[in-house]
């Protein structure tokens, strides 16, 4: 159920004293920012690590999802003697605004009591930095040891970079990309559509607590098909031959039909459906939005190089060779443009055969980069 | 190629290291491990790496360095003018598709640069070429013709010939034989490996 998943909030929260400013031109009063911690904050607060989740993602790093109960989804990376450290690190990591994990989104009661649907305004990943710049304020850090982040979170790592460069000493970049292509764009706009032709969807008004009001379930299947559209985007064809191949799904032959004959129809189909389960659809719609509008150039005057003109962190961009998503060159655009501005920067593309998603996978390579990068 | 004590600098980048000034931002082309970055990372250089190699890059980082993956022969017109005090090529001219505009690169990004290479014209490498007609393999040159990364071999009197052509000036020059500084007269017979600190006027 798409409005469990935005009742939910099992760690601490903050209310935001002042209105968030948007990119938009909007104000969003009242704004809540869900979190977590991890490890603890040394006296001279200079330890502070802000990870920055993907899309789905939430804060639940490294402690079990209060949905699912599955591990937190970068525990390879992240505890006590991990290449982010917990024993050395303080490491925070806020569910983005637009999401459903606690923080302000769509499923949240706007000001008249009733959910935002889609009145809550849109947001951008500058939108979603400024409420976890908000967040380290009131925890008191002036400056984080580093910011990092993977695909949507490596947005958000160089958007901290590029906006609030003084708050930062490190900024490490993970499978990501300075602007989404016409490609990006178009593989999440068919993930909208199957949000909003799903006659559940009832234009993003579908949160009644009421059992007999049809508008009690969100539109469940449109957000399953989106979410099995973005996830081939996530692998790789070689990983997916891999696991899959041709091979069929329990059974000996073909059935003539549109069951899911093959391997691959089944996984995707499971994907869809338990996806359903944790997270919100019009969430959905305004995170991929906000990815959709991400172009750090254009903000920045249309020269890269120029976004990173107040800031003297250090930098460190790692892409994968299998990832078609956002390809090594998105990755070797940023690391150039750093470059041109004179800032420290290492730039590595690693080899593994996961695709995209081979930052939240066992490459060990990875580990020994993020870990030197940190110390 | 490997160096004589653990943890000391091959004698080639043991000069380099010494005539670096502590404070000077530096770029090492083609940095292999970390092992010159490291060494002037330490003395309080500012000092950042350019390489080819995956693996070295993320061993680089690994220790803490700030190193791109990239080809010296594509990359480095993405650095700046006058953007560091030196850029260095260590072993790495001899494996670049057109060290000339390597080189011209090289002093477009810093005023003075550190290029070492291996010495083609070396008396062991000409005998073996003259006596045996084949391409030589030693232990500078240690692989062969068909896998080697060195596509364009050179001399240190070829050396001298392209930066007189382009109006670049040898400020200094460390020739070494056998892991040991060598004279310098005759060095384009008995050098193995050459080190130019070169300038342009």
């Amino acid at each position: 159920m798409a409005t469990k998943a935005s009742d939910t909030t099992s760690g601490p929260v903050i209310e935001l004293a002042e209105p968030l400013l948007l990119d938009s031109g909007r104000t969003l009063a009242g704004v809540r920012v869900a979190y977590e911690t991890y490890g603890s904050l040394n006296a001279d607060k200079s330890n502070a690590i802000v990870i920055c989740h993907a899309l789905t993602g939430d804060q639940h790093v490294a402690s079990p999802h209060p949905i699912t109960g599955k591990p937190g989804w970068w525990i390879r990376m992240v505890g006590p003697g991990k290449p982010i450290d917990t024993d050395r690190f303080f490491v925070i990591c806020a569910n983005v605004i637009g999401s459903c994990m606690g923080s302000s989104g769509p499923a949240s009661e706007a000001e008249d009591g009733r959910p935002y649907g889609m009145r809550f305004p849109v947001i951008t990943i500058r939108d979603m930095v400024r409420a976890q710049v908000a967040l380290i304020d009131a925890l008191g850090i002036a400056k984080l040891h580093a910011v990092v982040g993977g695909s949507m979170g490596g947005m958000q790592a160089l958007s901290w970079a590029a906006n609030f460069g003084d708050r930062l000493n490190a900024a490490l970049v993970i499978a990501s990309t300075a602007r989404h292509s016409a490609q990006n764009i178009a593989f999440h706009e068919v993930g909208r559509q199957a949000i909003m032709a799903d006659p559940a969807w009832h234009g993003g008004d579908y949160y009644s607590k009421d059992v007999a009001d049809p508008r009690k379930t969100g539109p469940e299947s449109g957000l399953a098909v989106a979410r099995m559209a973005a996830h081939i985007t996530y692998l790789s064809e070689q990983g997916l031959t891999e696991k899959f191949g041709r091979r069929l799904q329990d059974r000996d032959a073909k059935t003539f039909g549109f069951d899911a004959d093959f391997q691959v129809e089944s996984y995707l189909r499971h994907q869809g459906l338990s996806f359903t389960d944790r997270f919100d659809a019009n969430s959905y719609l305004y995170i991929t939005r906000a990815m959709d509008y991400f172009d750090l150039a254009e903000e920045h005057g249309g020269k890269l190089a120029d976004a990173f003109a107040g800031t003297k962190a250090r930098f460190c961009l790692v892409s994968f060779d299998t990832d078609w998503l956002y390809p090594t060159g998105e990755s070797r655009t940023i690391a150039h443009a750093l470059n041109a501005a004179g800032l420290p920067v290492s730039f590595v593309e690693l080899s593994a055969p996961f695709g995209h998603d081979s930052f939240l996978l066992d490459v060990p390579e990875l580990d020994r980069v993020v870990a030197g990068f940190l110390q | 190629m490997t160096p004589a004590i653990p943890g000391a600098l091959r004698p080639d980048l043991a000069v380099i290291a010494d005539h670096v000034e502590p404070g000077a931002r530096v770029l090492d082309i083609g940095c292999g491990d970390g092992e010159l970055l490291a060494a002037l990372t330490a003395k309080g250089c500012d000092a950042r790496g350019l390489e080819l190699d995956a693996a070295n890059v993320a061993a680089c980082v690994g220790r803490g360095l700030s190193v791109m993956q990239g080809d010296a022969d594509t990359d480095l017109a993405y650095y700046p003018d006058k953007s560091v005090d030196y850029a260095i090529l260590s072993q790495t001219l001899q494996t670049t598709r057109r060290p000339d505009l390597v080189i011209e690169n090289l002093l477009r990004i810093a005023p003075r640069g550190f290029v070492s290479f291996p010495n083609f014209a070396h008396w062991r490498v000409r005998t073996s070429l003259l006596l045996g007609g084949r391409m030589p393999v030693t232990k500078l040159i240690p692989v062969a013709w068909y896998e080697t990364p060195n596509i364009h071999h050179l001399t240190i009197a070829d050396f001298r010939d392209l930066l007189a052509a382009r109006g670049i000036r040898a400020e200094r020059a460390w020739f070494f034989t056998n892991g040991r500084a060598s004279h310098q007269v005759m060095a384009n017979l008995t050098a193995e490996h050459a080190v130019f600190l070169v300038s342009r006027d």
